[in-house]
């Protein structure tokens, strides 16, 4: 924007682009540039929403984020449907849709306010003592009958279509406010060499200097006019590569070590947005000093009906005026205890409005302002409080009265004064949210009468009205001083992050040129002291004074349940314009000043973020890497059904036409036990475990003795954590003497990878030994069955396949197919078996060549779920399914991994507590069900006795369950208790269907017992 | 039986993203005097500066990637005993290494095809990276040759920054779709 565009006294709108919006259905325009509250107000449409609760009519009460009522819906389509937004922050286009909201059947004629009548029925914490009996009504009946005649928008009922972006960034100074203390602070901080981020959640930069008159303030503002000043400093900030400027952009949460979180809204103000631009960009930047400069909001007065529509902020009313050019009445009361007012009183009158009267709650204000208003013959009259207002969907008049020297309001002597217009003031309140969500300290200032920033806890500072400096001069030097000394910190600490110890905040210069302004917490007088009824202390929860003079009533005495049972502050908009009010009406009903009644603490969002935000990329393919083994493409090809185990797809059964699952894996399994089957187990977990000291090192691991296990031996080893318990499995490999292939559970690799490098490093530092995970470069093909090596004999070279040069358990290094290979002669199907390893990046070309090789012999590729069964024919455990962190190797039938003769192991000297050895520990069993059809459920209870009633304590219970093509019957693991010793026994497992089945315990080993088969 | 033709994992590519050929890769473990004559052995002055990269020939010859696309030998330091070594596929390190390291404590670990190398190129590309990684990729703070580990979103990557807009990453297999598909999704609001 040129620096005299907007000389005119029409605001900062641009005239000459009307825009054409709808609101609730109707046709309206605004202007470029304005806001669907500024607009809305052009357009003389005050009532704009319904209450919370009692289903009031409101209007707009601030200009900013602040806004409690003017909550509304823009629609862009069924997708595109957004709730609650502050129509003081909806950016107008042409063909803006917006709505109302919490009404029925329109916002002038509303059911709802049926509430308004029961109000003395409802009050706070009504649904605690009303609606408790009987007690299944309220998860039936009475919550979703008050949420219904409650609430908000509505959520859409479709999925996000829209993108939502990330960016990670870095600066020596995040400035937070672009009004006149950030923009002189990241000027200062800019000029000082530092990469400055400035943020403002409006779409200009410029804060309440876009609020001023053209022209105004040529005195103070270094002698040039505040819009020009504004402007000139932008485009100085926006010419410096080492500044990035972000409008549009809320900072709305400060996390430990200076990690602010901000969203930056990208399209929501477009009316055609581009469908390659992301609609809102999530910044996480970490800061080395954060400044924040984010103002002050004006705080309501609290009087009867000071809810009506007509009714808004003074400060409120003074920016539509002279920002937007949007006169928001004709005739104007203004009621105040702070000069501020009087301001505001003055441009409404140069655009117009008839100032009916000046009310003043103070006895005597001496303010310049007062006396500016007094000269320019504006009625003023002190010591006046307002009891009551009129107007259904907008004030037609208030009633005034006076207050004598005590405060205390005259029965006689009232006024009625008719208006269009109230404007109220009771001061400034600092905006601290993001100071305090920085656990930094508050402290309560007197002069101010608010909280305002106290002893740091982070790298932070404040500066200008945020911490209580005022007056325009005095704000810009703050903002400056403040700006060059961030810079100077951040420049000094670089690289070393010290806590600072001085108080920032409170050891810059207190700004003298401040004047008290006047300032007013709690609930304007009334006659007879009645605290009044329908003084709203909190519009968008709609908590009166009432409410909060009863919760004092009925013994709640501390800030934090005040605030819980009376709802206040706790809506969207967390308070900005009620906290202090609370505070201070309650300090006044407990006789306590207002810091000892305290504060809640400021949590984050400071304004609602959307969820989308937050999930930026991470939903539909992107939600998490989705891992895929070298030979996947080929899987799907050839019609596997995948499952997710972890982050990887693995191939679950390959059907045939016609085929379930039952059926495939049945083919599957007979595959490999009568010719060849082909697995892929490329995501088993593989650690090289390589040093002078890995023997040492793998014998203090793993249950198992290690020095006897020779090079090109393999071995099953056995992984505990220190409790006892079985922790991970896997084969180890030995490939040289000082060098371990040490492979773990799909699920296990990067758990167990850590807990090893935990060990060597904080226990065992002293060992010469390294880790490197593998588990990605090699494919593992697992050739299966009895015709296994008939397959690769024809494929491999340079590795004798027979079984007295590679006997079961043995590895050996050739090649496959002309690249390198490591074979083991493995099996977890109980057949003769071989793991081909090749680099991954060979991983598919070697699956094809072993695929075609076996044709001959009918090779048949099989998923996990016949894997699961071959290896539970034979009672091979899988770790997290027979264990659950509760088994010791024993329980499992692993009690001869255990390397007896070694000194120690992780988990050896839990194994040795009595408990680990009582006999009637779960241990692992067969079952196997009197009717060979019937397939247990998995997690099933094991019972004594037939039909047991609860409450019993079960035997144990089922671990893996299936059924078996190759012994033509089901068959299960179990835990069970003393197990071992039951063999033979009939147990009962209870099923979903209903009634017990009888099970007899066998041997968990259910197919070729001897191993025969292994050694072929 | 003749060789196979490696296939990498495949990407999605973009215009700031693209894959590098198949290149070889360990993973170095071992102290000071280990490192200093496995460079040696390389013919490359491997760095003692922690995320510091070391690259055979001139400085800037890691740049020149751009255009043979191939990596050239070079050594990035990972922690203060860990070094990746990388170089163009073919180039056998084990043949070297393993007689200059005999008798020193080491772990020597090939890992060429465990990941795959991307390139994200352009005025674009720091932005692109601060998508999804945290680290400050400001030439004061990331300089050209520094090297770290660090995340791209939800995946573990290996940065390596080779010129002052060319970043080489180094990525785990089974993560190259994911990351690559985050990037190309990234890229859409500035690929025109």
């Amino acid at each position: 924007m040129s620096a005299d565009s907007h000389q005119e006294a029409l605001g900062r709108v641009d005239r000459a682009h009307p825009i054409r919006f709808t609101f609730d259905g109707r046709a309206l325009s605004g202007f470029q540039g304005d806001t669907l509250a500024s607009a809305l107000l052009r357009n003389g449409v005050h009532l704009v929403g319904r209450s919370f609760k009692y289903h009031r009519p409101r209007g707009i009460l601030a200009a900013g984020s602040e806004e409690p009522n003017a909550l509304v819906t823009v629609r862009r389509d069924d997708a595109r449907y957004t709730p609650n937004l502050r129509a003081t922050q909806v950016e107008i286009y042409d063909g803006l849709e917006a709505h109302s909201q919490n009404r029925w059947p329109s916002l002038a004629v509303d059911f709802g306010g049926i509430n308004n009548l029961l109000a003395p029925f409802i009050p706070a914490g009504f649904y605690y003592k009303t609606f408790m009996w009987p007690r299944g009504a309220w998860n039936a009946l009475y919550e979703p009958r008050i949420r219904a005649a409650a609430g908000l928008g509505k959520s859409p009922a479709l999925a996000d279509p829209d993108r939502y972006t990330n960016r990670f960034a870095h600066c020596d100074v995040l400035v937070i406010g672009a009004g006149p203390s950030g923009l002189a602070a990241a000027l200062a901080a800019a000029g000082a060499g530092a990469r400055v981020i400035l943020c403002d959640e409006q779409a200009q930069l410029g804060g309440s200097l876009l609020a001023e008159p053209a022209g105004s303030h040529a005195s103070l503002l270094e002698g040039v006019a505040a819009d020009d000043w504004q402007a000139r400093a932008v485009a100085t900030l926006s010419r410096n590569p080492r500044v990035t400027l972000l409008p549009r952009t809320t900072a709305f949460g400060y996390f430990p070590h200076n990690l602010v979180g901000l969203n930056q809204r990208l399209t929501d103000h477009q009316e055609l947005p581009d469908p390659e631009s992301p609609r809102e960009r999530q910044w996480q930047v970490r800061a080395r000093e954060v400044l924040l400069a984010t103002g002050a909001i004006e705080r309501p007065l609290v009087f009867p009906g000071n809810d009506r529509p007509g009714i808004m902020l003074a400060g409120a009313a003074r920016t539509y005026v002279n920002r937007y050019g949007a006169v928001p009445g004709s005739r104007a009361v203004v009621v105040t205890a702070c000069d501020e007012a009087y301001r505001a009183a003055l441009d409404l009158q140069r655009a117009g409005v008839y100032i009916a009267l000046i009310a003043d709650i103070r006895d005597r204000p001496q303010g310049a302002l007062v006396q500016a208003a007094r000269a320019a013959g504006l009625p003023v009259q002190t010591g006046t409080t307002v009891v009551g207002t009129t107007g259904r969907l907008r004030v037609t008049s208030v009633d005034l009265a006076r207050t004598d020297s005590h405060g205390e309001v005259s029965a006689e002597a009232r006024q009625t004064i008719p208006c269009d217009l109230l404007l109220m003031s009771g001061g400034y309140t600092p905006t601290v949210h993001l100071y305090s969500q920085s656990r930094s300290k508050l402290s309560w200032d007197d002069k101010t009468q608010a909280f305002i920033p106290g002893e740091p806890a982070e790298r932070v500072r404040a500066a200008g009205a945020c911490r209580g400096v005022f007056a325009l001069q005095a704000v810009l030097a703050d903002g400056a001083a403040a700006g060059a000394a961030a810079a100077a910190d951040a420049k000094r600490f670089k690289g070393v992050k010290p806590i600072r110890t001085a108080v920032t905040g409170a050891d810059q210069a207190p700004c003298a040129s401040d004047p008290p302004l006047g300032t007013f917490s709690g609930a304007l007088p009334q006659p007879g002291g009645a605290t009044g009824s329908m003084a709203f202390v909190d519009w968008q929860n709609d908590v009166t004074t009432k409410d909060l003079a009863l919760a004092t009533r009925e013994g709640f005495s501390s800030v934090e349940h005040l605030k819980r049972y009376t709802t206040t502050g706790m809506a969207t908009d967390q308070g900005k314009t009620s906290n202090l009010n609370a505070l201070g009406f309650v300090a006044r009903e407990l006789d306590k000043a207002i810091p000892q009644v305290g504060f809640t603490t400021f949590r984050p969002p400071y304004t609602p973020v959307t969820f989308a935000s937050f999930a930026g990329f991470s939903r539909g393919s992107l939600f998490d890497p989705i891992r895929c083994t070298p030979t996947h493409d080929w899987a799907a090809r050839n019609g596997a059904v995948f499952e997710d185990v972890g982050l990887w797809k693995r191939a679950r059964y390959f059907p045939r036409r016609g085929e379930d699952i039952h059926a495939s894996v049945a083919r599957e399994c007979l595959a490999a036990r009568k010719s060849c089957g082909l697995f892929d187990a490329s995501t088993l977990g593989k650690i090289e475990v390589v040093g002078r000291d890995a023997v040492m090192f793998m014998n203090r691991m793993y249950v198992n003795a290690w020095a006897s296990l020779a090079v090109g031996r393999c071995r099953y080893g056995v992984l505990l954590r220190d409790d006892g318990f079985v922790f991970d499995d896997g084969v180890v490999a030995r490939t040289a003497e000082d060098r371990f292939h040490v492979t773990t559970t799909t699920g296990g690799a990067a758990r167990v990878l850590g807990l090893m490098e935990d060990y060597l490093q904080t226990e065992w530092s002293d060992l010469s030994v390294w880790l490197t995970s593998t588990t990605e470069q090699w494919a593992v093909i697992a050739v299966q069955g009895p015709n296994s090596r008939r397959v690769l004999e024809t494929l491999v070279e340079g590795v004798d396949l027979s079984a007295q040069a590679l006997p079961h358990m043995g590895v050996a290094r050739g090649r496959i197919c002309g690249v390198p290979m490591m074979l083991f002669r493995v099996s977890f199907t109980g057949e003769l078996g071989f793991e081909v390893n090749v680099p991954a990046d060979f991983g598919l070309a070697v699956w094809e060549a072993v695929y075609a090789a076996g044709q001959n012999y009918d090779i048949t590729p099989y998923g996990t779920e016949a894997m699961h069964v071959l290896r539970a024919e034979k009672g091979y455990i899988i770790v997290g399914q027979e264990t659950d962190g509760t088994v010791t190797p024993d329980d499992v039938g692993l009690g001869w991994a255990l390397g007896k003769t070694k000194p120690d192991f992780v988990g050896k000297r839990s194994l040795q507590r009595p408990a680990m050895s009582v006999p009637d520990r779960k241990q692992l069993v067969g079952l196997q069900t009197s009717d060979p059809h019937v397939v247990l459920d998995e997690g099933a209870q094991i019972m004594q006795e037939p039909n047991q009633r609860a409450p019993v304590r079960p035997l144990g219970h089922v671990t893996s369950s299936y059924h078996s093509a190759l012994l033509g019957r089901s068959i299960a693991l179990a835990l069970v208790s003393g197990g071992r010793a039951r063999q033979g026994q009939t147990l009962y497992v209870p099923t979903t269907g209903g009634g017990d089945v009888a099970v007899k315990v066998t041997s968990p080993v259910f197919y070729d017992p001897e191993g025969a088969r292994l050694n072929g | 039986m003749a060789s196979l033709i490696r296939q990498s994992a495949q990407i999605t590519a973009c215009s700031f993203v693209r894959q590098l050929a198949p290149a070889v890769r360990y993973v170095l473990r071992g102290g000071p005097q280990v490192l200093t004559a496995a460079g040696k052995a390389l013919g490359l002055e491997i760095s003692s500066l922690a995320c510091r990269a070391a690259t055979q020939g001139a400085p800037g010859a890691a740049n020149q990637m751009a255009v043979a696309d191939r990596i050239p030998v070079s050594a990035l330091w990972l922690g203060p005993d860990e070094q990746l070594l990388l170089g163009p596929d073919g180039r056998d390190f084990a043949a070297v290494l393993i007689p200059a390291l005999r008798d020193m404590p080491h772990s020597l670990v090939d890992v060429s095809h465990r990941q795959t190398a991307l390139e994200v190129s352009g005025p674009h590309a720091t932005a692109l990276l601060s998508v999804g990684c945290p680290l400050d990729l400001d030439l004061a703070a990331c300089p050209v040759g520094m090297c770290t580990r660090t995340v791209l979103a939800k995946a573990e990557i290996v940065l390596w920054r080779t010129s002052e807009d060319v970043f080489h990453l180094e990525v785990w297999r089974s993560f190259a779709a994911y990351v690559s598909a985050f990037l190309a999704e990234a890229a859409r609001e500035i690929a025109r």
